[in-house]
């Protein structure tokens, strides 16, 4: 198949960037869509040009580095699909594509179509963590949970810490991210212990990030490659709003981190 | 790049809620409520426009049943402009805030599953800022309404909606106050985390037929008026009123609210 691409082309993070079109020939329906732009790097470094810089690793949807807003949907038109897990055959020949990194001021473009996410690492940083004392591991089944709570656990833990969610959120808001981190902790019983401080202190590392707020257009649950629900969000709240009531008050001598 | 614990303001406890983006939107959602149960209530009392014969002595009655209820009408009132500044203080905020997170616009965004209620709730609330200036500048204080007076609300209406501007605009801004409820009924709750994992979150039974019967009921009236359906051209009896002022068991701040508006009352009808 032959296809247009129109691909947001940066030269770093400080340069101005532009749309570039590149003319695709003889793409297989089966290649992935990074495989496709594989291809065309290959050309591009035939020619002598710098090739098109795109963030990927695993290539088989579970490490979250692939990223890319394709025709204006974050991760292309498949649904609960990574872009690297997503294929030429939901194109049709003779289509143009627009591909643009993800768009946040907290995920500033460090080249092309990479962005920088540690803003999402910082975020975890700030409470996504459960405090034990090492020593010998534990026995697998000492604490029993609830086959609900763990699945719930599991569907949230599910997050690859891709960015499609505020790349495809209008407000540019972590909202299911930083959602999503707080439920997979908070429903298990060894999250309970910093569950509201946990929220607490993510949320505002959310906030110091630059990201903006929920209104809940449901957008990210639409764009998220492991269908994370926007329940998590919910939860978040109710979290948040708990431990804002009632969590003591931090002292600088301790805490969590 | 800010590090986890700046994260620790040494602002107070209500100033850390209020500073953060889920604090300012569970306030959103919190006056958001306050004010749909007043626009339920708002709602019930004007169908009372729909009594037949003897409408204009109901909405009469209730207009001075509101002002009886010592001084409990201006508790009412305060709470209500309270939640407005509080409201549209955190709107602007935080879409401040929602438009500094994305400084470079995606050169094509395809929408997947927000409504357009969603989309325009920022729209519609400035409409509804609007409306509501006018609303009460309308048939509160009577500004622009022909042969306007105090305690007669059944026939300020009729005589207000025979301006066909106005009938535009009233129904104008009820419809989106229903599209304002049909995304707001829904997220409000949401927002304040009264949600069990749900397998359809974007569903929201509820806030249809909040958003459905609320349009409907406020829209009915003006509609009502301009097809002529208010024909109830019984004198409003001021006995009432006055009966009620010299009741037992009204408190002094009641009385006086109560003494404004029996005077007021009393004017004669033109």
């Amino acid at each position: 198949m032959n296809l247009t691409l129109r691909v947001w082309r940066q030269a770093g993070p400080a340069a101005a960037g532009q749309f570039v079109e590149y003319p695709v020939r003889d793409i297989s329906t089966e290649m992935s869509f990074l495989e496709m732009l594989d291809v065309v790097n290959e050309q591009l470094t035939e020619q002598g040009d710098a090739p098109i810089a795109f963030d990927h690793d695993c290539r088989e949807g579970i490490c979250g580095m692939c990223s890319l807003m394709i025709d204006g949907v974050a991760h292309g038109p498949m649904q609960a699909t990574t872009t690297c897990q997503l294929h030429m055959r939901s194109f049709r020949d003779g289509d143009s594509i627009t591909v643009e990194p993800w768009r946040a001021q907290a995920f500033p473009v460090l080249r092309d179509l990479c962005v920088d996410r540690t803003a999402f690492d910082r975020i975890v940083q700030a409470g996504g963590f459960v405090s034990i004392t090492t020593g010998n591991a534990p026995d697998g089944n000492a604490i029993a949970i609830p086959k609900p709570d763990a699945d719930a656990a599991m569907d949230a833990a599910a997050c690859i810490g891709c960015g499609a969610c505020v790349a495809a959120c209008p407000n540019g808001s972590a909202s299911l991210f930083t959602a999503a981190k707080i439920s997979h902790l908070g429903h298990l019983p060894q999250g309970q212990p910093e569950r509201y401080r946990r929220a607490l202190r993510m949320v505002a590392q959310m906030d110091l990030e630059t990201f903006g707020g929920c209104t809940l257009f449901g957008e990210c649950q639409a764009a998220c490659p492991k269908e994370i629900s926007i329940d998590t969000i919910a939860r978040m709240n109710r979290d948040y709003i708990f431990g804002a009531a009632f969590e003591q008050e931090e002292s600088r001598a301790g805490g969590a981190g | 790049m800010p590090t986890p614990d700046e994260a620790r303001s040494p602002a107070s406890r209500v100033r850390r809620f209020w500073d953060s983006s889920v604090g300012k939107k569970v306030v959103m959602a919190v006056t958001g409520i306050i004010g749909i149960g007043f626009v339920l209530g708002h709602m019930a009392g004007n169908l009372q426009m729909f009594k037949g014969a003897g409408a204009a002595q109901a909405m009469h009655d209730y207009a001075v049943l509101l002002r009886s209820t010592g001084g409990l009408l201006y508790v009412m009132r305060g709470i209500l402009v309270g939640a407005i500044v509080l409201h549209v203080t955190a709107a602007l905020q935080l879409t401040a805030r929602n438009r500094a997170a994305r400084p470079v616009p995606y050169a094509k965004r395809t929408p997947q599953v927000s409504t357009l209620a969603s989309r325009t709730m920022r729209y519609g609330g400035v409409l509804l800022m609007a409306f509501i200036v006018f609303h009460i500048a309308d048939m509160t204080l009577g500004i622009g309404v022909p042969g306007f007076r105090h305690l007669d609300p059944y026939n300020n209406l009729r005589n207000g909606f025979t301006r066909w501007w106005a009938v535009l605009f009233y129904v104008l801004a009820m419809l989106s106050l229903g599209f304002h409820l049909f995304h707001g009924a829904w997220a409000s709750l949401r927002t304040l985390g009264a949600r069990r994992p749900s397998a359809a979150p974007l569903h929201r039974n509820m806030a249809v037929a909040i958003a459905v019967v609320t349009a409907a009921g406020l829209v009915a009236v003006p509609i009502a008026a301009v097809l002529g359906l208010f024909r109830d051209d019984m004198p409003v009896s001021e006995a009432m009123s006055t009966a009620r002022a010299g009741a037992p068991g009204i408190t002094p701040a009641g009385a006086a609210a109560i003494g404004t508006a029996s005077a007021a009352a009393s004017v004669p009808r033109a």
